[in-house]
C-alpha cells in the first residue's frame, strides 16, 4: 500500500514546531480553545487517504441534517463544527487526510455518552480525537467519520499535595497539566516533545513514553484511575484514588494504549511524583556505540536513583538539526554519538558530586570524551532543546522514512548502519537517536523525495530485522492506521485474534476510531 | 566620548573631515606622535571583565511574602546572561591574540564564586572575588560596583573593561557608564560588534535607529549587547581545569571604596495581574464596548 505517496506532494512544507503552530482562538463565545493550523499556507494538502490508500468505507450510516441537527440540540450549535474541519482532518505529518464533515465538542462525560449512544444505535463512525499530535494517523478520520474532539474537556478537576494525586480531564493539555501541577509541588511523570499541544487523555490512550521513562517507568504504573464512554454509551468508571486496587479485573489497562478503539477516555486520575530540586543535564560526546553502552552501565551504576533521562543521538542526526535551526547552540561537535544524561534529585550539592564522579570516571576511562554539565535552569532547557529540534530538523525540509523501535540494548544501533548501507546513496541521510534508557530507538532514513526504490528497500526490511531480534515494530508511537500492516511482526497470531474478539465485544458495531490498529 | 586616534599611517579623508569638525589635532601633526597612546602600537590588552551572580533567567521569580524582596533561598542561580557574553568576548580576543590575560570579577557574597568559576571555565585566566557580605549587598548600587572595578582595573593594570550592559534582575544598564566615567576612559555601550584596530577600537553600537560604528581608543570600557557573540557552554576539560586556576579575595574596603547604602528599600510588590481580554461579536460590539469603557 502506497502510504507515503500521498506525502510526494508535501516535500516542500515548511515545518515550526509544534508551540509555535499553537494559536488560540476564540469560537463564537465559547471560550478560548488551542487549535493547531496547518504549517504554512503554501503546503499543499495532501490527497484524500481514503482515495490514495484505496480504503473500503465500513458499513456505516450516512452523516445526514437530521444527525447534525440533533447534535446541535445536544451540544449547542458553538459545539457542533461543520466548516472549517482541515485541522481536524489532517494528522501531525500531513500524510492522513480524512473527509469528515462534522466535529463535536462536548463539555462533559454525559454528553460523550450521549453522543456515542446516539452514533452506536445510528452506527455512525467516530474518531475520538486529542491535541492530534500522533505520528501514525491514529486520531484523524480515514473516511468521512464524525471527529470527537475533546478540547473543551481541558480542566485540572484537583491536585492533591499530600498524595499527589491528580483527577484531570482527557482534554487537558500536558502542559498545562504539568503547570497546575508544578504550582503544587508536582509534576506530571511524562514529558515528550509535543507537550504545549498533546492532551493527557491521548497520551494515556496511546500509552505516550516519552523522555523521562527510565526514571517514572509508563502510564500503566502511573494511572491510578481511567473513566470511559463505551461504543454503546455506558459510562465506565474505573476512576480510583489509590495506588492499590486488588478488586476484580484491572480493567483500567485495557483503554492505556487501545488507541481510543475500545472506549474513550474522559477522566484520569493520575499519581504525580514530586518535582525535584535539584535536575543536573549532561551533554556528552562519545566515539563508538560500545563506550555508549559502558557509559550509560555506568550512569545506572552511580547516578542510580537520580537518573531522570538517557538519550542518545548520532552525529548525522544532531548536525541535520544544527543545519536546520540555527538558533540552537550545542557545546559540542564532531563526535560520532552525542548522550544527553539528566539527574534529578532532592539535593543540588550531591547530585552536582554525583554527577560530576561520574563524568571525571568517564573521561579518565576515555569514554567520554568531551561534553558539558550544568545545573543552571537556562542552561538545563538550551540543552534539551537540542534534543527536543532533532526529529523536527530531519523532516523540516526532505521527505523521512521515521521508524520507532524497541530493540535489544546490544543490537540498538547496528541497524543504522545496516540501513545506511542498504539504502547507500539512495538515501541522504541515515540516523537514529532515541531513548537509550528504554532501548527505544528512532531511525530515520531521509531521501530527496519519496519514490518506490528506496521504499522498497526501507520496508519491510527494518520490520523483519525488528522482528527477527524479537523487538517491537512500534515502540510508543503505537500502531494507528500507518501501522496496521506491521503488527504481525510484533505479535502472534493467537494475541491479534483475541484483540479481535475483544474489539468485538467492547464494540459490536465497530464505530470507534475503525480502520486503525487492526486489519 | 568619540576621541580620534592618529597614527603614522596615512589619514583617509572622512578622517581629515572628522579632525577639522572636532578641531583636534591633524594627523601629521608634528605633536601628534606624542599623543599616542602606548596602546595604539601593537601590543596585545589585558581584559578585565565583570561577572554578576543573579537568579537564572529560567526561574520563575517570586516576591517574599515580606513584601521587602524576592525570594533568593534554594533558589537557582547563574552568570547575568549579557555577562556570558561580555566574558566570551574577551576570551574571543585572547584566542585571536588580541588580549593577553582576561580577569574575572565578581562583587558579591561568598557564592559570588560560582560565576567565577563558571568564567574560568569559559577561558579567563583569573579571578577576583570582590566579597560583600550578604545584607549589604542587597543595597549595593552600580555606584558603589563601578568604583569597585575602576580600582581594579587601575590596579590590575587593565587596557579594557568589559561588562554586560545590564544585570537581568535590576535592569540598571548603569555600571558600564559609570566604570568609565570613574575611570574617565571612553566608554562603548551597547556593543554588537568590537574590533581591534591598530589606533584602538573600532565598535558598532545597537541604537535605536540601528547600529552606530564609533571609534575609540584604548583603554576603554565596553558593554556588551545580546548580538555582540553566542557565548560558549563550558566544557568538561576546561571545567577541570578552572578548579585550579587563581581566584583572588579582597574587600571594597581593601580597595578604599566605601559600600555603604545610599537607598532604602520600601517595597517590592508584583506587577498587577493582567485582566484577561473579552472578545466581541463584530466591529460594532467593539466601538460599543470602547465607548462603554470610556476609552473613546
Amino acid at each position: 500500500m502506497r502510504r507515503y505517496a500521498t506525502a510526494v506532494t508535501l516535500r516542500q512544507f515548511a515545518h515550526t514546531h509544534t508551540q509555535a503552530q499553537a494559536r488560540t482562538h476564540a469560537r463564537k463565545g465559547t471560550e478560548a480553545t488551542v487549535v493547531r493550523t496547518l504549517a504554512s499556507s503554501a503546503s499543499p494538502l495532501p490527497e484524500l487517504t481514503q482515495i490514495s490508500d484505496n480504503v473500503q468505507r465500513g458499513n456505516y450510516a450516512q452523516l445526514n441534517d437530521k444527525d447534525v441537527a440533533h447534535f446541535e440540540q445536544l451540544l449547542g450549535k458553538n459545539h457542533v463544527l461543520t466548516e472549517d474541519l482541515e485541522g481536524y482532518n489532517i494528522c501531525f505529518l500531513k500524510r492522513i487526510r480524512g473527509n469528515s464533515k462534522l466535529v463535536l465538542k462536548p463539555g462533559n462525560t454525559q454528553e460523550v455518552a450521549a453522543i456515542l449512544r446516539y452514533c452506536n444505535e445510528r452506527r455512525l463512525a467516530v474518531v475520538p480525537q486529542g491535541g492530534n499530535t500522533g505520528l501514525v494517523g491514529g486520531s484523524v478520520p480515514i473516511c468521512d467519520e464524525i471527529v470527537l474532539s475533546m478540547q473543551r474537556m481541558n480542566k485540572v478537576l484537583s491536585v492533591d499535595e499530600v498524595t499527589g494525586i491528580a483527577i484531570v480531564e482527557a482534554g487537558c493539555i500536558l502542559e498545562n497539566f504539568d503547570q497546575r501541577a508544578r504550582d503544587v509541588g508536582l509534576t506530571v511523570p511524562l514529558d515528550l516533545g509535543a507537550k504545549a499541544s498533546c492532551h493527557i487523555g491521548g497520551n494515556v490512550s496511546t500509552n505516550a513514553g516519552g523522555v523521562r521513562v527510565v526514571r517514572y517507568g509508563n502510564l500503566h504504573g502511573s494511572v491510578l484511575g481511567v473513566e470511559a464512554v463505551l461504543a454503546n454509551g455506558q459510562v465506565l468508571d474505573l476512576m480510583s484514588n489509590f495506588k492499590k486496587d486488588n478488586t476484580g479485573y484491572h480493567m483500567k489497562h485495557l483503554f492505556i494504549g487501545s488507541e481510543g478503539t475500545l472506549g474513550v477516555v474522559t477522566k484520569l486520575a493520575m499519581l504525580c511524583p514530586h518535582v525535584s530540586k535539584a535536575v543536573n543535564v549532561a551533554f556528552i560526546g562519545l566515539n563508538s556505540f560500545d563506550d555508549v553502552l559502558k557509559t550509560f552501565v555506568s550512569a545506572k551504576r552511580n547516578l542510580g536513583e537520580i537518573l531522570s533521562s538517557c538519550e542518545l543521538i548520532d552525529e548525522l542526526a544532531l548536525n541535520t538539526a544544527l543545519q536546520q535551526f540555527k538558533f540552537l547552540n550545542s557545546p559540542i561537535s564532531g563526535y560520532p554519538f552525542y548522550m544527553l544524561i539528566e539527574t534529578s534529585g532532592s539535593n543540588g550539592d550531591h547530585d552536582e558530586e554525583k554527577i560530576n564522579q561520574f563524568i571525571t570516571q568517564g573521561m579518565e576511562r576515555g569514554e567520554i570524551l568531551d561534553g558539558t554539565v550544568s545545573g543552571e535552569p537556562g542552561k538545563v532547557q538550551e540543552i534539551w532543546k537540542i534534543r527536543e529540534m532533532v526529529p523536527l530538523g530531519l523532516i523540516e525540509k526532505s521527505f523521512c522514512f521515521k521508524y520507532d523501535i524497541s530493540l535489544p540494548l546490544r543490537d540498538f544501533y547496528s541497524i543504522v548502519d545496516v540501513m545506511r548501507e542498504r539504502c547507500g546513496p539512495l538515501a541522504t541521510v541515515v540516523c537514529g537517536y532515541g531513548h537509550l534508557g528504554d532501548s527505544n530507538l528512532h531511525l530515520n532514513v531521509n531521501c530527496e523525495q519519496f519514490n518506490d526504490e528506496i521504499y522498497k528497500r526501507v520496508e519491510p526490511f527494518v520490520y523483519e530485522y525488528t522482528s527477527q531480534l524479537k523487538g517491537s515494530i512500534s515502540a510508543e508511537h503505537g500502531i494507528g492506521f500507518l501501522k496496521k500492516d506491521y503488527l504481525h511482526y510484533s505479535k502472534n497470531p493467537v494475541a491479534i485474534e483475541w484483540m479481535r474478539d475483544m474489539k468485538k465485544m467492547f464494540d459490536p458495531n465497530g464505530i470507534l476510531n475503525p480502520y486503525k490498529m487492526l486489519n | 566620548m568619540i576621541s580620534l586616534m592618529f597614527n603614522s599611517v596615512a589619514t583617509p579623508f572622512w578622517e581629515w573631515q572628522r579632525c577639522v569638525e572636532y578641531n583636534l589635532w591633524t594627523p601629521n601633526h608634528p605633536l601628534s606622535y606624542l599623543t599616542i597612546s602606548a596602546v595604539a602600537r601593537k601590543k596585545m590588552a589585558r581584559v578585565l571583565v565583570g561577572v554578576k551572580r543573579v537568579i537564572d533567567y529560567a526561574v520563575k521569580v517570586r516576591v517574599k511574602p515580606e513584601k521587602n524582596g524576592v525570594v533568593t533561598q534554594g533558589v537557582k542561580h547563574s552568570m547575568n546572561p549579557f555577562d556570558e557574553i561580555a566574558v566570551e568576548e574577551a576570551v574571543k580576543m585572547k584566542e585571536k591574540k588580541l588580549a593577553s590575560e582576561v580577569i574575572a570579577v565578581s562583587v558579591g557574597p561568598t557564592q559570588s564564586q560560582e560565576v567565577i568559576r563558571t568564567a574560568l571555565a569559559m577561558g579567563a585566566d583569573r579571578g577576583v572575588h570582590v566579597e560583600v557580605p550578604a545584607a549589604e549587598y542587597d543595597l549595593l548600587q552600580p555606584i558603589h560596583v563601578s568604583k569597585i572595578l575602576a580600582k581594579l582595573a587601575l590596579d590590575e593594570k587593565a587596557d579594557l573593561v568589559i561588562l554586560g550592559k545590564q544585570a537581568i534582575d535590576d535592569d540598571a544598564n548603569q555600571t558600564a557608564q559609570m566604570t568609565a566615567a570613574v575611570l574617565d576612559w571612553p566608554q562603548g555601550t551597547f556593543c554588537n560588534k568590537v574590533e581591534k584596530t591598530d589606533a584602538g577600537l573600532t565598535i558598532a553600537r545597537e541604537i535605536d535607529g540601528g547600529l552606530e560604528t564609533i571609534k575609540t581608543k584604548l583603554p576603554a570600557v565596553l558593554s556588551a549587547d545580546l548580538r555582540l557573540n553566542t557565548p560558549r557552554y563550558a566544557t568538561l576539560p576546561n571545567i577541570m581545569k578552572a578548579k585550579k586556576k587563581p581566584l583572588k579575595k579582597v574587600t571594597p574596603k581593601d580597595l578604599g571604596v566605601d559600600t555603604t547604602p545610599r537607598i532604602e528599600i520600601i517595597s517590592v510588590e508584583d506587577p498587577p495581574v493582567r485582566q484577561a481580554g473579552a472578545v466581541v461579536a463584530d466591529v460594532d460590539a467593539l466601538v460599543a464596548k470602547l465607548k462603554a469603557g470610556g476609552h473613546i
